[in-house]
């Protein structure tokens, strides 16, 4: 008895191994129905040479063993389910459960992307009603679902620029990206074979106009924006920005990962944007599952609709669906089949929940939560850029840094608090980032106990920094060697 | 609304907090001339009941009750429940990229499981965690090439998946790459002549797929000497990564890549899938997307990260590898539960299965006077038949009976006229393949095809190829 006392270690759900050291030879986690056919083994059908033997070290593990090897990982995860996720830029918002289920509909969940379309129009239908709904949103004219995520709509997005520049004589040579830009643009930019020419941000964190003027020349094919910006503030100059850029011949694309501070307010296409693509898994609660599946629809102007992905959802004149591979002026395809459909489905299923007067008020509820915190912490925390935001707010470590805390640092002690990091050292025109957006789905009660944590963190910082350096103290493994992962990388499990 | 938790008088709190007097206020940095009047023209809104009305309906009308014999790039495979239940856990499919990794540790673990089941599965030494689906694996797995190539010169097989050859395509055009086409020969198989010639011409970055899109299996280890030995490097796509529990890995290869709905992902009408890439491990700074890499924390524990982000898009801007950033977490995971409860043996009889299924069919059908084997070359759960005149007919009257029979290849190949592509998979009853068969002998029984025709497509005849 003492001996297994000796022995006991934390309980294997905070010590969970990888399922390849619980397998054991002859454990299986399903069965398969009865054959009904000749058996026919590999040998027999494809002969010794090609037929493979066993599959070298992969598991072996019973059902249940294959539940609480997952179940015991999640645990170790911290989802928006868990409690206040405020990564700026991430719009990690409620994923409604009634999408889940829609999305798993027979039929919606088993048609193969082949079937004929007079045996897909429910699935067509609700492409082509997504696409309206959205291009609603954004006042753009029309919108292709095809994009995977939104790095891939902004891919598509340039290659439409580019086709439709091609078309006129010239596809030019640049494109403008801002400095605190993701850095998604500039790598969409260099595979669409332009290349990129930076734009340095104004004294607000904002475009400024004087800069673009001298940049905007006649071999730039146009600007890419993200509006409301990475600072969470309004372009409110975009009109003008939008003349700059047209007057030379270039076209105003949009980086929509914002546009949770605008739908149901503000229109981009009123804004004299020509090309912009949405994040389904930010704006319209897809769930971003730990890093995807996303959905980046493109939406366009009419001038642009004949270069959009192809093929696209139409109707025909009785009122039928199909799909539109007819396009001669498309950029091609971005994607087999016809996209992530599973997340139009659940983008759907958010904006029928809302409707127009939900979606206006849950915009208004994210630009409030970001308010709140922004005012009850600018005391504490450095306000680089103190023009009014929207839905998000960034700080810096400025006055922190002064004790040896960091951005990073602050996010870590957050985690003992109970709740998930703001999004770190991003925008880069922000040294020492602090990136927040609590989104709409926060309640009073838990932007104050986050606004509460972060003071206490402010004086934790002051008074004991090493706390602060050290954190997190109460999750399953401390600090992990970036370094050393990154020297030497280990990235597959070997017996 | 019912995802709101703010009340009314705690918004009203807040506005006074932080000094405003509505939330108007909050929205003056929008010009005025910028902000809607009015309300958007939208449907809804809606109660939960009658938003799953709407989406039934839609599902209604996708056809649930047909038998499908449609692959080419998606296949119909049984998902044990388990799959979705454990996905619907809220800490998997809620969580973010998992840049905080003392709080990710669940999905950065799985990740590496996924990992290493890809290199197991494929025989390379790495695989990352997941990319947007097969056609784009595919296009990355060929920029990939070429900057460990240095070389501008692509050589695609036509026999890979059209719409991954249409993604290449869109990928390149602005590429300066010179891309090739290798057509297939009488077997189903790239035509090695062909391939050696255009070797001649300088080193080159082969795409050939496998199973390729007729089904045929493809000599991967003899294409890949034949392509290094010209100093050129060698891409294998696998859209059917079940075959690779019975079908010899292409461990010669360079990079493997692909498609992995196939292991516990939804048909869906074509998504969210799970590309994969795998490569051997001199090439993985070349790798695209996320990485997932063991570590230690600071007291010595076993633990995971995001590794090698120099790679990537948020340090490297314009110069990264890819511009990939979100990826297909959720779905790779999927993959990961289904082939830990099928594990080593159940994944194998599960391939058995769809080999002996669908050998059963194609030798059944070939059997049907008026229908042939289009090719000779081994396949696993797919192949092409040809049908001289008659693949309308036939689609159109299983169609009646509730099957859809296949893909005409002639959309995407117009040379393969009569030639339809099967896809028979463990899902697959007997009796549905039989009630196939029976509706091929009653078509082309009815109509029994020119005495010349005939003859020329017994099963023991000459498979015709393009």
């Amino acid at each position: 008895m003492i001996k297994s006392i000796q022995s006991a270690r934390p309980h294997v759900t905070r010590n969970e191994d990888l399922i390849f050291e619980l397998s054991a030879p002859g454990k299986r986690g399903a069965e398969l129905a009865p054959l009904d056919v000749p058996a026919l083994s590999a040998g027999e059908a494809l002969g010794p040479e090609l037929a493979r033997g066993e599959i070298e070290g992969f598991p072996e593990v019973s059902e249940l063993e294959v539940i609480r090897h997952f179940t015991r990982l999640s645990t170790w995860n911290y989802g928006v389910d868990t409690g206040l996720y405020p990564l700026g830029s991430c719009t990690m918002k409620y994923n409604p459960r009634v999408n889940e289920v829609a999305a798993r509909l027979e039929g919606l969940a088993t048609l193969h992307p082949y079937a004929p379309a007079e045996l897909a129009q429910g699935c067509l239908r609700v492409l082509h009603e997504t696409a309206r709904c959205l291009a609603e949103i954004t006042g753009m004219d029309a919108v292709s679902l095809q994009p995977a995520a939104g790095a891939q709509g902004e891919l598509t997005g340039i290659l439409i620029i580019r086709a439709y520049l091609q078309e006129r004589g010239q596809p030019r040579e640049f494109v403008l990206v801002p400095d605190s830009a993701h850095g998604t643009n500039p790598a969409s930019v260099a595979i669409s074979g332009y290349k990129v020419r930076n734009l340095k941000s104004n004294a607000r964190g904002c475009v400024d106009l004087s800069e673009l003027e001298h940049a905007m020349t006649e071999d730039v094919a146009g600007l890419m924006l993200t509006n409301p910006n990475t600072l969470g503030v309004f372009e409110s100059e975009i009109r003008k920005i939008a003349d700059l850029v047209h007057a030379k011949g270039g076209l105003l694309y949009m980086d929509g990962a914002n546009m949770n501070a605008l739908v149901g307010v503000a229109q981009p296409a009123s804004f004299g944007v020509d090309v912009m693509h949405l994040n389904l898994h930010k704006t319209f609660t897809t769930p971003h599952g730990g890093g995807g599946p996303g959905s980046g629809p493109v939406a366009v102007r009419k001038f642009l609709d004949p270069y959009l992905p192809s093929p696209v959802v139409a109707r025909d004149s009785d009122g039928r669906y199909f799909l539109n591979a007819n396009r001669p002026k498309s950029i091609g395809r971005v994607r087999a089949f016809c996209g992530n459909f599973g997340m139009a489905v659940r983008a759907l299923a958010y904006i029928l929940a809302n409707g127009a007067e939900g979606l206006k008020q849950t915009t208004e509820d994210a630009v409030l939560n970001a308010n709140y915190i922004r005012a009850r912490l600018k005391d504490l925390y450095e306000l680089p850029y103190d023009a009014p935001s929207l839905h998000e707010c960034v700080f810096s470590d400025s006055r922190q840094a002064a004790k040896g805390v960091r951005t990073g640092d602050i996010a870590k002690r957050l985690v003992d608090y109970g709740f998930h990091p703001y999004t770190t050292s991003f925008p880069l025109i922000v040294p020492g980032a602090m990136m927040i957006e609590p989104t709409e789905s926060a309640s009073k009660a838990e932007l104050d106990a986050f606004i509460e944590a972060m003071r206490a963190i402010a004086a934790e910082a002051e008074e004991d920094p090493e706390l602060v350096r050290q954190a997190p103290h109460t999750t399953r493994v401390t600090r992990l060697d970036g370094t050393a992962a990154a020297r030497k990388p280990v990235l597959r499990w070997r017996p | 609304m019912r995802y709101l938790p703010l009340s009314p008088g705690e918004r009203a709190a807040m506005l006074r907090a932080i000094g405003r007097q509505s939330i108007q206020e909050l929205f003056e940095p929008i010009p005025e001339s910028l902000r809607l009047s009015g309300p958007l023209k939208l449907p809804g809104p809606m109660s939960e009941p009658e938003i799953l009305e709407f989406f039934r309906r839609a599902a209604e009308e996708s056809s649930p009750d047909y038998v499908s014999f449609l692959g080419a790039g998606a296949y119909s495979h049984y998902r044990p429940v388990a799959v979705d239940s454990l996905l619907s856990r809220g800490e998997f499919f809620t969580a973010y990229t998992p840049y905080q990794a003392e709080i990710a540790q669940g999905t950065l673990q799985a990740m590496f499981e996924f990992q290493t089941l890809m290199a197991q599965l494929t025989g390379m030494d790495v695989a990352n965690a997941s990319l947007y689906d097969g056609s784009t694996a595919a296009t990355e797995a060929v920029l990939m090439g070429l900057r460990i190539l240095g070389g501008r010169r692509v050589l695609v097989a036509r026999s890979v998946h059209p719409e991954y050859r249409q993604v290449l395509r869109t990928y390149l055009q602005h590429q300066d790459v010179e891309t090739v086409e290798i057509p297939f020969s009488a077997s189903g198989q790239l035509d090695l002549d062909k391939l050696e010639k255009e070797l001649k011409a300088g080193p080159a970055c082969l795409l050939v797929q496998s199973p390729n899109f007729v089904g045929a299996l493809e000599p991967t280890s003899k294409i890949s000497g034949l392509v290094q030995g010209a100093e050129g490097l060698v891409i294998v796509a696998v859209a059917e990564p079940l075959s690779l529990a019975v079908v010899q890995p292409p461990t010669e290869a360079d990079i493997v890549c692909g498609e992995a709905q196939s292991f516990g992902v939804a048909v869906a009408y074509g998504g969210p899938y799970v590309g994969f890439l795998a490569a051997k491990a001199q090439y993985v700074r070349q790798v695209p997307g996320r990485l997932v890499g063991e570590t230690r924390d600071t007291e010595g524990r076993r633990g995971y990260v995001l590794t090698l982000a120099t790679r990537e898009q948020h340090i490297r801007r314009e110069k990264a590898t890819s511009n990939i950033c979100t990826n297909q977490s959720l779905c790779a995971l999927a993959a990961t539960i289904y082939l830990a409860l099928l594990g080593k043996r159940g994944l194998k009889a599960l391939a058995e299965q769809n080999l002996a299924k669908a050998h059963y069919a194609a030798q059944e059908l070939a059997a049907v006077p008026g229908v042939s084997a289009a090719f000779t070359a081994p396949f696993f759960n797919e192949f092409s038949i040809r049908a001289p005149r008659k693949v309308d007919r036939l689609l159109a009257a299983l169609g009646d009976e509730k099957i859809i029979g296949g893909l005409k290849l002639e959309r995407f190949y117009p040379e393969l006229k009569d030639h339809v592509l099967i896809a028979v998979t463990e899902t697959a009853r007997r009796m549905d393949l039989d009630r196939m068969v029976r509706t091929y002998r009653r078509v082309l029984a009815a109509d029994p095809p020119p005495a010349r025709q005939s003859a020329k497509a017994t099963p023991s005849g000459e498979p015709v190829a393009r």
